[in-house]
C-alpha cells in the first residue's frame, strides 16, 4: 500500500469567502428574522468551509489515500476481527435508507419484518432465547446485558445483596467500565499459565454478593475456556448471572452456542463475527441475547410478528428501559442479515473454521520467525506472541508500517509483557499471511541489528512517528483561523 | 456464498504447518457435546438470490409517498457527492485508528468533524461522536453529575421523549433524581431554585417545534453552579443562536439532519461538544493536532487516560467504538454545502414548516402553536387516537402523523414535519387525506 505523502491542509484552509459547492433547492419566502424574530438568531454564521465541488472531491480522496483499510491490505487487530466486507452488503443497506422510524407499521413490514428475522437467526445462532437488536456497540450492548442482570436480581429481591461483578484479568477494558458504570464492584479474578481463568480464583471469588461473572471466550488471549460448562454452573449455584462478551464469537460461529455452555445473556459485536463495517470506529451494533427468565427486561420497543404481519410492541412494563432512539443501528442490521442469508449454517461454520485454521497457521509462520507464544497452545481465532529478545512490540509495529502491512494489537490484554495479539480471521489467504511473517521477520532481523533504524520507525508512511505527549500535553483539539496565522508566522520566524 | 479464500490443497498444506490431522483437531478444547450444533436458518444463497429476496422485503416499505414525519429523524437533501465520499473503501473498512501514521485520513476527518461541530455550537471541545442523540443526553447528565458532585438532574418536558427515556434507564442504577420541567405554552418555563442540580436540560427546538429562548436557562444554572446542557437540532444551528451564545457548557444532539439517510433510525451520531473546564470529564474518543519526528503536522488519538482502555472500572463512560463513519460523513457534507447552503436549507425547512402551518390553519384544521416561532415541525389536533389517525393517514398515501404522548397535555394530537424538501404537491396530498380521515 502507499499513501500518499504529500500534506493535506485541512478542508477549513482551504476555504475561500464566498465560494461555493453544492446548492439546495432554494424556498422563496420571508427572511427569517420575519418568521423567527432576530433573538433566536445567532449573532455570527458558523465559520464552515467554503469549497466548491471539486476541492471537496480531491480533499476527501487525498485523505482516503492517507487512511489504511481492511481493502488495502491485511489488518489483523487482535480482538477487532477485521475480516472482508462484503460489497454486496452496502447494496443490501441502501436498499432500506430511506425508511423513516416513525412510520406506520403497516408501511415498513419489509424492514420490520427483515429485523425480527435477524433477532430470530441470532438467537438460533447464539443459543439464547430472545434477541434486542437495539445497542448501537458492543460496550452499549454490555450496559444492556448488564442491566438486565440487575433488574433480575431486583426483581428476586436480591438487588442490594448482589453488588459485584467478576472479570478475568484479561477481559476487555470495556467490561470493568460498564459494571461500574451500573454502580457495581469489580473483582478481577487471574488468568492461569495456560491462558484460561483461574477457576479456582474464580471459584472463591464467587459469592451472594455476586451479581454476575463476565467472560470473553475464547478469552481475550485466543484461548478456549474448556471449563466453562463447571464456571457456569459454579456462578449459578451462587445466584450469579453468566455474561458472554461477544467479541471472540467469531472463533465458534457456526460450531459452538454460548447459550449452550450456561450463559445467560450474550453481547453480539455485528461489526466483527457479522461483517458490518467498522467505519473508522463505528457505527458499531451489539445485539443482545438472553435466556427466557431475562426476557422481561429486554428494552423496549421489541417487533413482535401477529400472524403475518410484524407490529411494534412498545408495552413492557418490566424492562430496563429504552437504551437509545428508535429501533437500533437499522444500516448495518441489514448487512448482517445479508452476511447470515447468504453463509447460511455451513458458511457459518466455515468462518470459524477457517478462522481458528489461520490463526493456527500464522502461529506457526510466527514461530519460525522467532517469535514466542505467551500461551503455547492450540489457539482459537487469535494468539498473542512477543517479540524476541529485549525488542519492544511498539517499535516493531512502527517498522512494519514501513512494509505497508497493519500491526496486531499491542499492548493489549495487560497480562502480557510486550503483548502482540494477532488475529487474522478467515478471508485471508496463506499467502498473505506467510508474507506477513517474512515481513515481521524481516523487521525484527533488522531491529535486532539496528537500533537507530529501529527508533526512527517509520519513515515511508504519510507522517512519521507522531508525539503523543505534546498532543496530551497541549491539546489541539480544533482549527482556529487565529491558529493558522500563528502557524504561519512561527514558520516565517524560523 | 463463501468468502474464505481457501483451497483443498490450503487447508491441507495449513494442517501439514500446524501439525494436526484435521480442522475439528483445532476445536479440541470446545467440549464435545458443545460442538456442532443444529442451527436453524435458512441455508446460504448467492448474490442474486439474496438481492431478489432483499429487494422483496424492501419493495414493502414505502420510502416515496408524500413524507411529513420528524421527531428528531427528517428527509432532507444529502447531496450524491456526500455518500460518494463518506463510503470511500478507505474510511468504510478502516478501525480506530490506533497506529496514527497510517490513518492519517480519518484522524484528520474527525478533527474537521470536531472543528464543524465546535462551529456550529459555538462550544471550543467536541468529542469525535457518540452514538446518538439520547445517548448523547444521558451521557451528558453523567457527566454533570461527575462534575458538579449533585445527583440531580432537571429535564425539560420539551426534550424528545425517547432521549429522557434513555436518560432515565443510564440513572437508574445510580443515586441520581430526574426532575421533568412542564412546557408552559410549548415552551419550558426557566426554573426556580437549582442550588442542589447537576444539570437543567433544555431541547430547542423542543419537541413540539417550538424554538426556546436558552439564555435565560444559562444564567440561572450559571448563578446556582448547575450545568446547562442544551439538546440542538445541528442542522437549525446554521441560524439559530449557538449553544455557546446562549451560555450553555454542554451541547449535544442527533447529527442526523447534518446528512444522514434516515435508515429506520439508525446508525445516526450523537455530538457532544464542552466548555474547556469540562474537557477532562468529557467521555468518548478526541482526535488532537501534534506534530511527527519531522516536525510535520499530524492527527492522534489524545487524553485516552479518560477511556474504559485505560482507566477500566474508573473510566468516565464504558463508550468504545462510536460512529465515526456517520460523523464524517456529516462533516462531508457540511463542507459541501457550506455555510450558505446549510443556512438555505434551514430557510427552507422554516419556510417550509410556517407555509405548512398556515395552509392547515387556512383549511380549518386546528393548528397547535404556542407563542414562540417554530423551526421545522408543529402540532396538530385530531379527532381520534392519533396512532389511528397515522394508520389511516397511511392508508390514504400520506406518511405523517407521529402522535403526540399524552403527557404534553394537548389531547389527541400529532406532530406534522416540512423540511426543504416538502413539494406542494406533498402538502395538497396532506391536506386532502387530513380532511378525509378528520371528516
Amino acid at each position: 500500500m502507499t499513501q500518499t505523502r504529500e500534506d493535506v491542509p485541512l478542508i477549513f484552509e482551504r476555504s475561500q469567502p464566498g465560494r461555493r459547492g453544492v446548492t439546495p433547492p432554494v424556498t422563496e419566502g420571508a427572511p427569517l428574522e420575519t418568521l423567527l424574530g432576530r433573538e433566536h438568531l445567532r449573532s455570527e454564521p458558523p465559520r464552515l468551509p467554503e469549497v466548491s465541488e471539486l476541492d471537496l472531491v480531491r480533499h476527501y480522496t487525498n485523505l482516503a489515500h492517507r487512511q489504511f483499510s481492511i481493502d488495502g491490505n491485511v489488518y489483523p487487530l487482535g480482538s477487532c476481527t477485521m475480516k472482508y466486507n462484503p460489497k454486496v452488503h452496502e447494496e443490501a443497506a441502501s436498499l432500506f435508507s430511506d425508511v423513516h422510524p416513525e412510520q406506520d407499521d403497516g408501511s415498513v413490514q419489509g424492514t420490520l419484518g427483515l429485523l425480527w428475522h435477524l433477532a430470530r437467526d441470532l438467537s438460533e445462532i447464539t443459543g439464547m432465547d430472545q434477541v434486542t437488536l437495539q445497542p448501537a456497540a458492543g460496550a452499549h450492548g454490555e450496559l444492556t446485558g448488564i442491566l438486565m442482570i440487575r433488574a433480575f436480581h431486583e426483581a428476586n429481591g436480591e438487588g442490594a445483596q448482589r453488588r459485584t461483578v467478576i472479570v478475568p484479568d484479561a477481559a476487555h477494558g470495556t467490561n470493568p467500565a460498564t459494571a461500574g458504570m451500573v454502580g457495581y464492584d469489580v473483582v478481577e479474578v487471574p488468568t492461569g499459565e495456560d491462558g484460561e481463568v483461574d477457576v479456582g480464583a474464580l471459584r472463591a471469588a464467587l459469592g451472594p454478593d455476586t451479581a454476575a461473572v463476565m467472560l470473553t471466550n475464547p478469552s481475550t488471549v485466543g484461548i478456549f475456556e474448556g471449563r466453562i460448562l463447571e464456571i457456569a454452573e459454579a456462578a449459578h449455584a451462587v445466584g450469579a448471572q453468566v455474561y458472554y462478551d461477544g467479541a471472540n464469537l467469531n472463533a465458534i460461529v457456526g460450531k459452538a452456542r454460548p447459550g449452550d455452555m450456561g450463559f445467560d445473556v450474550v453481547h453480539l459485536n455485528l461489526h466483527k463475527t457479522f461483517t458490518t463495517p467498522h467505519g473508522g470506529g463505528g457505527p458499531g451494533t451489539g445485539p443482545v441475547g438472553v435466556k427466557a427468565h431475562l426476557a422481561p427486561f429486554l428494552p423496549g420497543p421489541v417487533i413482535e410478528r401477529e400472524g403475518e404481519r410484524y407490529v411494534v410492541q412498545e408495552d413492557r412494563p418490566n424492562s430496563v428501559g429504552r437504551m437509545r432512539s428508535h429501533h437500533g443501528n437499522v444500516g448495518n442490521l441489514v448487512r448482517a442479515y445479508a452476511y447470515i442469508r447468504s453463509l447460511g449454517p455451513d458458511g457459518l461454520a466455515d468462518v470459524a473454521e477457517k478462522a481458528v485454521l489461520n490463526a493456527n497457521y500464522l502461529r506457526k509462520r510466527l514461530e519460525e520467525q522467532g517469535f514466542s507464544m505467551a500461551y503455547d497452545r492450540t489457539c482459537m481465532h487469535e494468539f498473542v506472541a512477543q517479540p524476541p529478545g529485549e525488542l519492544r512490540t511498539l517499535d516493531l509495529a512502527k517498522a512494519l508500517l514501513d512494509e505497508g502491512m497493519h500491526p496486531m494489537t499491542v499492548y493489549f490484554p495487560l497480562v502480557v509483557k510486550e503483548a502482540m495479539m494477532v488475529e487474522p480471521t478467515e478471508t485471508e489467504a496463506l499467502e498473505t499471511l506467510d508474507a506477513y511473517a517474512e515481513a515481521l521477520g524481516r523487521v525484527t532481523r533488522r531491529a535486532q541489528q539496528d537500533a537507530e533504524w529501529l527508533a526512527g520507525a517509520p519513515y515511508m508512511t504519510p507522517v512519521r512517528r507522531l508525539d503523543e505527549v505534546l498532543a496530551a500535553r497541549t491539546p489541539i483539539l480544533r482549527w482556529t483561523p487565529s491558529e493558522a496565522v500563528d502557524a504561519v508566522q512561527g514558520e516565517a520566524a524560523d | 456464498m463463501r468468502y474464505t479464500p481457501h483451497t483443498e490443497q490450503d487447508v491441507a498444506k495449513a494442517l501439514d504447518v500446524i501439525g494436526v490431522d484435521d480442522v475439528n483437531a483445532l476445536f479440541a478444547d470446545v467440549p464435545s457435546e458443545l460442538l456442532d450444533p443444529v442451527i436453524d436458518i435458512p441455508e446460504g444463497r448467492d448474490e442474486v438470490r439474496l438481492l431478489q429476496d432483499l429487494k422483496a422485503l424492501a419493495r414493502q416499505d414505502d420510502t416515496t409517498s408524500p413524507h411529513f414525519l420528524g421527531g428528531g429523524v427528517r428527509r432532507h437533501f444529502i447531496p450524491t457527492v456526500t455518500r460518494h465520499l463518506a463510503m470511500q473503501s478507505e474510511f468504510v473498512t478502516s478501525y480506530t485508528p490506533y497506529q496514527p501514521e497510517v490513518s492519517q485520513g480519518m484522524l484528520q476527518a474527525t478533527f474537521e468533524y470536531q472543528t464543524v461541530m465546535a462551529e456550529l455550537t459555538g462550544l471550543p471541545i467536541s468529542n469525535a461522536s457518540m452514538y446518538d442523540g439520547a445517548t448523547s443526553v444521558a451521557e451528558a447528565a453523567l457527566l454533570a453529575v461527575r462534575a458538579t458532585k449533585r445527583n440531580r438532574i432537571v429535564v425539560s418536558r420539551g426534550v424528545h421523549p425517547q432521549s429522557r427515556e434513555v436518560l432515565a434507564t443510564y440513572v437508574a442504577p445510580l443515586d441520581v433524581r430526574v426532575d421533568v420541567l412542564d412546557l408552559e405554552d410549548h415552551v419550558t418555563p426557566v426554573p426556580g431554585d437549582l442550588s442542589d442540580v447537576a444539570a437543567v436540560i433544555v431541547q430547542s427546538p423542543n419537541h413540539l417545534g417550538a424554538i426556546e429562548t436558552l439564555p435565560p436557562f444559562g444564567r440561572a444554572a450559571r448563578e446556582a453552579g448547575a450545568l446547562f446542557v442544551t439538546v440542538s437540532d445541528p442542522l437549525a444551528l446554521a441560524v439559530l443562536t449557538s449553544p455557546g451564545e446562549a451560555g450553555a457548557d454542554i451541547a449535544v444532539g442527533d447529527g442526523q439532519t447534518l446528512g444522514v439517510p434516515q435508515q429506520f433510525g439508525g446508525p445516526h451520531f450523537g455530538f457532544m461538544v464542552v466548555t474547556e473546564p469540562l474537557l477532562r470529564q468529557l467521555p468518548g474518543r478526541l482526535a488532537g493536532q501534534t506534530v511527527d519526528a519531522d516536525g510535520r503536522r499530524g492527527f492522534v488519538l489524545t487524553l485516552q487516560a479518560r477511556e474504559q482502555h485505560i482507566r477500566r472500572g474508573k473510566a468516565k463512560s464504558n463508550i468504545c467504538s462510536n460512529h465515526q463513519l456517520a460523523a464524517v460523513m456529516a462533516t462531508i457534507n457540511v463542507a459541501a454545502l457550506g455555510p450558505q447552503g446549510l443556512r438555505e436549507m434551514a430557510e427552507g425547512t422554516v419556510r417550509n414548516a410556517h407555509a405548512l402551518a398556515e395552509r392547515l390553519e387556512r383549511e380549518g384544521f386546528d393548528v397547535l402553536r404556542g407563542s414562540a416561532p417554530i423551526f421545522a415541525e408543529f402540532s396538530l389536533a385530531v379527532p381520534r387516537d392519533p396512532k389511528t389517525i397515522r394508520r389511516e393517514l397511511h392508508a390514504k398515501g400520506v406518511r405523517a402523523g407521529l402522535p403526540i404522548p399524552s403527557e404534553y397535555g394537548l389531547g389527541d394530537a400529532i406532530l406534522l414535519t416540512a423540511t426543504e424538501l416538502t413539494e406542494t404537491h406533498e402538502v395538497d396530498a396532506l391536506v386532502s387525506a387530513l380532511k378525509e380521515v378528520t371528516s
